[in-house]
């Protein structure tokens, strides 16, 4: 093996080029405007703090409020469906458990735009438009089949033993849930969260039809953010920074979960 | 689909001989109703709404129009050559992105799998796109990379020219001259992160045995790829595809940005986002959806065939 520093070398090459994006968002965002328009870019240039302050001028703050309300509200809701759920579907299986996990999954091959109409229709009778209640429900029912298949994933893998003793020693369905399976499937259960929060949090085309002026999250503060006149690249990059941080953040913080949560729990 | 929840909840009605086991089948079935039902109610009942709307002449417009016109949108909507342009790109920017960036997203996966300086380093720069939200992605590349005045594309481009002493040099307006390629290089982007991720969990579950056992038989590199490590990545490869085709066949954000569904990039969510938010046509854009679903019925059948090896291979 003498030629194993070239792979080395290449997966940096690949590896930098990949992040160069971002990379480039960042410090376009820590630019001054005129600098961050420039050809050929200005990559030494000054850094200034101005786009940030520019975003965070703009009002941003009720969007991202917005946003993280439905995204943590919506994950709770899918954990506290489907974790019950998985554990009808795996430990103590109802019959024909398959058929209810592929209309679980099947629902994800609904595309959720054939249901963009009724559910504006409804949710205008229902006078929950501009309300992030709507959100919390529709984020809710795209989630929970992701949810259901993660969670049986996890529960399969526990011990069987251990089950069957607390039920003999007449533990009931709640407890058992509370004293054995919850923490025992603590990691799978945060996978499934962290899951849940990132589609939560980017969903876009509901939340531009659903909402207005009020209940507007992050990704739709975004589309409306440019505005015509003048350079906006600066501060349009901060915003774009400002906006994907908690992913970032979260999805750095927990990169093997993240495997395991968009393989819907099939890889560990 | 429709099919599997029918015979789910044919399952759950289906009345029990004793009484006993009655109550116990029910006691199994409790914990997973809530989450049954809330699906149920979330997804098929908009389902069914879409399909009275679709036979319905109804621009929001125009009130007191709204009346039953059987298959006449349909007819609509098959006659409608911006439908079928977006069906056929909604083909093509699946196709191309899932497999391009399966493809990436494999040799990215193999180079990981050897041991480096920097490795940890160098996996998690490779996640870090997946990890941006995907309308501020399409946005930095629309304005920050592509933009033909002052993105980095160009900027690059006119580095490589004083490089070689061209004061000239070529500066391509990417998105209106190339908007296809725009939109999928965009996506393979964001998606082969996610691709390489799932790909390598899977060269890391192979077991060392059977790679050493070749070696020793005189096996090359090549070769102990295409025939061990291969048919061990098959599964994985399979698994990437379906999963990445049920996300990016919705995509919407990127097309939405990037073009505004113009210069022959609308796929079907656009389009019939459009149709509804747009043009206010509730009637053709249902019947445009009710297509939209009897195609993903179609692809999904076959997907789910291949899930269905997936639990098979866990319950033998």
């Amino acid at each position: 093996m003498r030629r194993t520093w070239i792979w080395g070398v290449a997966a940096w090459a690949i590896g930098l080029l990949f992040v160069a994006p971002v990379l480039w968002m960042v410090l376009t965002s820590l630019h001054s405007e005129s600098d961050a328009a420039t050809n050929p870019p200005s990559v030494g240039a000054e850094l200034t703090m101005a786009g940030y302050r520019e975003f965070f001028d703009s009002n941003p703050w009720p969007a991202l409020i917005n946003s993280a309300t439905a995204a943590l509200v919506s994950t709770l809701l899918v954990l506290a469906l489907a974790t019950p759920a998985a554990y009808a579907l795996s430990i103590r299986p109802v019959e024909k458990w398959t058929d209810v996990m592929f209309f679980f999954l099947s629902t994800k091959f609904l595309p959720a735009v054939a249901a963009l109409l009724p559910v504006y229709l409804i949710a205008k009778n229902l006078q929950l438009l501009d309300n992030v209640m709507a959100l919390v429900l529709i984020y809710a029912a795209m989630n929970l089949p992701i949810a259901v298949w993660m969670m049986r994933s996890f529960l399969v893998e526990l011990p069987r033993e251990m089950l069957e003793a607390a039920e003999l020693d007449g533990a009931r369905l709640f407890t058992l849930m509370r004293r054995i399976i919850l923490p025992l499937t603590a990691p799978g259960l945060a996978a499934t969260a962290l899951i849940c929060f990132i589609f939560s949090w980017n969903e876009l085309m509901f939340a531009r039809v659903l909402t207005s002026t009020v209940a507007g999250t992050s990704p739709v503060f975004l589309t409306g953010f440019i505005t015509s006149e003048g350079l906006f690249l600066a501060k349009l990059c901060a915003a774009a920074m400002v906006v994907s941080l908690p992913v970032l953040i979260a999805g750095f913080a927990a990169q093997d979960k993240l495997v395991q949560g968009l393989s819907l729990g099939a890889v560990k | 689909m429709t099919a599997v929840s029918q015979q789910a909840s044919g399952a759950l009605a289906r009345p029990s001989a004793a009484r006993v086991t009655a109550r116990k089948k029910w006691s199994l079935r409790a914990p997973l109703l809530p989450a049954l039902i809330f699906m149920v109610v979330m997804t098929q009942l908009p389902f069914v709404a879409t399909l009275v709307i679709s036979t319905l002449s109804w621009n929001s417009l125009q009130p007191g129009t709204r009346e039953f016109v059987f298959l006449e949108n349909y007819k609509t909507m098959f006659t409608d050559s911006a439908l079928r342009e977006a069906l056929f790109n909604t083909m093509i920017f699946t196709a191309a992105v899932v497999l391009i960036s399966v493809f990436l997203g494999l040799i990215i996966a193999l180079l990981l799998d050897r041991k480096f300086l920097g490795r940890g380093l160098v996996r998690t720069m490779m996640i870090a796109p997946f990890l941006v939200v995907p309308i501020a992605a399409a946005l930095v590349w629309k304005h920050a990379l592509l933009n033909p005045g002052y993105g980095l594309l160009n900027g690059v481009l006119t580095w490589i020219g004083k490089l070689f002493g061209d004061s000239t040099p070529i500066q391509p307006d990417w998105i209106s001259e190339m908007p296809k390629v725009a939109v999928i290089a965009s996506l393979v982007w964001q998606w082969t992160p996610f691709m390489m991720l799932i790909l390598l969990a899977g060269l890391q579950s192979q077991p060392s045995e059977p790679l050493e056992a070749a070696k020793v038989d005189g096996a090359s590199d090549w070769q102990s790829f295409r025939y061990v490590t291969l048919p061990h990545m098959r599964t994985y490869i399979e698994l990437a595809i379906l999963l990445g085709s049920i996300y990016i066949v919705q995509n919407f954000d990127a097309v939405f940005t990037l073009t505004s569904g113009g210069l022959g990039t609308a796929n079907l969510p656009y389009a019939v986002y459009n149709t509804f938010f747009a043009g206010h046509e509730y009637g053709q854009a249902s019947a445009a959806g009710v297509l939209v679903v009897i195609g993903s019925i179609v692809i999904g059948t076959f997907a789910l065939r291949v899930v269905s090896t997936l639990l098979r291979e866990e319950t033998r």
